[in-house]
């Protein structure tokens, strides 16, 4: 028998029929802004598996649904997509996924098509695209409620008769409509698993051309009765918003104000529970410390492992707050106009308009910045965002500026109220935002450069948000950037602590021990005793850091690190404050000896600029020295969660490293200009 | 009747699409969009720095850069 006929009676093959034991899996698809998520967690419940698809940075959200009698199946949230003709990332992986390129794990036995009943005309473009595809789907008519303010619900019947498929209105967030749409996928479920149809077939969809799939759509639209008013748009409670909101002048205030709230918040709101987060830390490593035998272990665990784990813990407060912000401001619509408002601004360094949220959380933190970069579409705006978002000069540096500028900056005045020391912090802001700018151009014209995909953006009606939702997608994210970055960082954190405490020399413990049998036996035991303890706890620190394989290592680097300024000292600061900026400053004041209590910066920024060099007895450290150091923190990359981070979202190490390379290559550039040109001008 | 670009129409001005000057991966994402020849689309406003603008279309509004709609020809109402 010819190959040929036994094809022409089997077309298509027919998928294999599925053991019983393997669970069916349900896929919601949609538009953006159809309402799949808030469906989703109405279906499942809270609880949601969230992680990455394999290769790409796009969110796979599982959850569980109950159909009945103890039935369960997997429910998938897909990425929002306009077409299967994918133009994003989020978008190719809906395709592929469809087309079973995904692997079988993750291939829908059921396609839930979540369809916007308030927009109808354009949500059955990718309903139709994906019915005709052979994929056994149910459509859940979404925002019902408000279609039927507009008065444009379509005709039910008439519409699964013209699909061909069931269509069942639901509401959301309220259970109305989440009965009659389980019963409706039991009901196909049932159908499909006795008679398995064959493969959906993901060529059909590139067969029809946009004209053709419209003109089928329009005449869908009149038979049920639901065609758009073509009287243009009737003035609503959207409208009204926006000629406030991109107003030329009240659509910037209006602008300013949402940013200021949620920089607000970051910077402040979170600070209260920050501080519980690190006192929580504190205690428990005390405690730790106590219950522990002394020895490499406990130091391990006090001084290596809790504090990591503090350092990246400490950021979710930030974290959930931003991301809270961003879920409520973006079901709210807000998002999408602020994007129009700055696309124009943010374009001509080579971003879209989408980036101007994670730039500025980045101020705060880079972390929570860096992964709000999800909502930017295209890979490589994406990409540029997040190698320029460690630019913007984030809070943790502000302790090592305020060190500096404390110990070096005159408070001479320059204008008004601001003094020099308040202009130097300016100079600093500036300098961080120019860098991320001319960085973000740079990089879209040379290594990122290339046709920029689409920016077409929806500008959905505003919505209240639906507080439920919101709460656990902010939830979701904290998971994520624990279990994820957390990893890491505690990884490099172990590595640090190493680097800081070992070798041990028994000569420097020893020396110390004689030293405090010496105190305890001619002092009496009070106040004074405790204090010479201290002073002798500090020295021997002091003493272990410089012989330590992290005092090595600034040593090793003096010579690179000469040219910008800096001695050994600063060295082994800027090795120890990878773990996090902040930590220069108190592995400065172990390296000078200084005790590190709340008046810690300031003795410490004493003890900076009265150290002499014993050779020549000029000052180690000048305000020159001071600036260039400053600068270097600006544009360095000492942030380990945040190189975690960054691997994290980009999906390998390639895009870290080259951050850590251009970053440090820039900052030492960039000292080296300030302390040479500096010194020429004779003010070192 | 006139034939003109949709980057070319003031807010509040109307025409329906008469077809691209060019074709790419943003054209075809606007016509996957609605945007298909003989379809009524309103400039409803400007940015306020003058782009990108904001459309009306199959009931639902679209933002889209001048840069594209320049691209689009559309056949002003009368």
């Amino acid at each position: 028998m010819p190959l040929g006929s036994e094809c022409a009676l089997r077309p298509e093959l027919p998928t294999a029929p599925r053991t019983s034991s393997a669970l069916s899996k349900i896929a919601l698809l949609g538009n953006p802004n159809a309402g799949k998520t808030t469906l989703f967690n109405t279906l499942t419940g809270l609880r949601h598996k969230t992680a990455n698809y394999p290769g790409v940075t796009v969110e796979r959200r599982e959850g569980a649904l109950d159909l009945g009698g103890g039935r369960k199946v997997r429910v998938f949230d897909l990425p929002g997509s306009y077409s299967l003709l994918a133009k994003s990332p989020d978008e190719e992986v809906v395709r592929a996924l469809l087309a079973g390129e995904m692997g079988e794990a993750d291939r829908p036995d059921l396609g839930v098509l979540v369809v916007d009943a308030s927009n109808l005309e354009r949500n059955l473009y990718l309903a139709l695209q994906i019915i005709d595809t052979g994929l056994p789907v149910v459509v859940a008519l979404s925002l019902w409620d408000v279609a039927a303010e507009k008065g444009r619900c379509p005709d039910i019947q008439e519409l699964s008769s013209e699909l061909g498929v069931p269509c069942v209105p639901v509401i959301g967030h309220r259970a109305r409509g989440t009965r009659a749409l389980v019963e409706a996928v039991r009901s196909k479920l049932d159908a499909v698993s006795a008679v398995p149809g064959p493969r959906p077939d993901l060529r059909a969809a590139a067969l029809v051309s946009p004209e053709e799939r419209y003109a089928r759509i329009e005449a869908i639209m009149r038979r049920v009765h639901a065609a758009a008013s073509s009287a243009g748009a009737r003035r609503t409670v959207s409208d009204e918003i926006d000629r406030w909101v991109t107003h030329p002048v009240w659509g910037w205030v209006f602008f300013v104000a949402v940013m200021a709230l949620i920089f607000q918040s970051i910077f402040t709101w979170a600070s209260p529970l920050m501080d519980l987060i690190e006192s929580g830390m504190m205690a428990l490593s005390e405690t730790s410390g106590a219950l522990l035998p002394p020895g490499p272990f406990r130091s391990l665990v006090c001084d290596g492992i809790l504090p990591g784990v503090g350092n990246v813990v400490i950021f979710l407060p930030q974290i959930l707050l931003l991301f809270f912000f961003i879920t409520f401001f973006e079901d709210f619509g807000y998002l999408a106009r602020a994007a129009f408002v700055l696309d124009r601004l943010m374009r001509r360094a080579g971003l879209n308009g989408k980036a101007f949220l994670p730039l500025l959380s980045s101020f705060a933190c880079a972390i929570p910045g860096i992964m709000a970069t999800r909502t930017i579409a295209d890979r490589k705006d994406r990409l540029v965002t997040i190698l320029v978002s460690p630019l913007m000069s984030c809070s943790a540096r502000l302790p090592v500026y305020a060190l500096l500028i404390g110990a070096f900056v005159p408070p001479i005045p320059v204008l008004g109220p601001m003094d020099l020391k308040g202009a130097t912090l300016l100079g600093l802001y500036l300098l961080s935002i120019g860098a991320g700018l001319c960085v973000a151009a740079v990089l879209r014209r040379t290594m990122l450069s290339g046709p920029r995909s689409p920016f077409v953006l929806e500008l959905p009606p505003y919505r209240l948000p639906h507080l439920k939702t919101i709460l656990s997608l902010t939830w979701e994210r904290g998971q994520v950037f624990l279990a994820n970055a957390g990893s890491i960082i505690l990884a490099i954190s172990v590595v640090l602590w190493f680097l800081a405490s070992h070798p041990q020399d028994p000569e420097i413990r020893a020396r110390h021990e004689v030293l405090r049998a010496q105190a305890a036996a001619s002092m009496e035991a009070g106040p004074e005793l405790d204090a010479r303890r201290d002073e002798i706890d500090r020295s021997q620190a002091g003493e272990q850091l410089r012989h330590s394989y992290a005092g090595r290592l600034g040593r090793l680097i003096e010579p690179v690190i000469r040219p910008l300024g800096f001695d050994w000292k600063i060295g082994v600061g800027l090795v120890a404050s990878f773990a996090a900026r902040e930590v220069m400053v108190s592995t400065l004041a172990v390296i000078y000896n200084i005790e590190d209590g709340g008046n810690g910066s300031s003795d410490l920024a004493t003890a900076l600029r009265e150290e002499t060099d014993p050779i020549t007895g000029r000052p180690v450290h000048t305000p020159l020295t001071a600036l260039s150091l400053m600068v270097f923190f600006v544009l360095a990359c000492q942030c380990m969660s945040t190189v975690a981070i960054v691997r994290r979202e980009t999906n390998g190490w390639r895009w870290p490293i080259f951050m850590i390379v251009y970053m440090t290559a820039l900052a030492w550039t960039a000292s080296f200009v300030v302390f040479q040109i500096g010194r020429r001008m004779g003010w070192g | 009747m006139k034939i003109e670009h949709l980057s070319e129409l003031g807010p509040g001005r109307a025409g329906v699409v008469e077809g691209y000057d060019v074709h790419d991966q943003t054209t075809e994402r606007l016509r996957e969009l609605g945007l298909v020849s003989g379809t009524r689309v309103q400039v409803k406003r400007l940015a306020p720095l003058g782009d990108p603008m904001e459309l009306f279309l199959r009931g639902y509004c679209l933002s889209v850069r001048l840069e594209d709609a320049a691209r689009i020809r559309v056949r002003l109402e009368a």
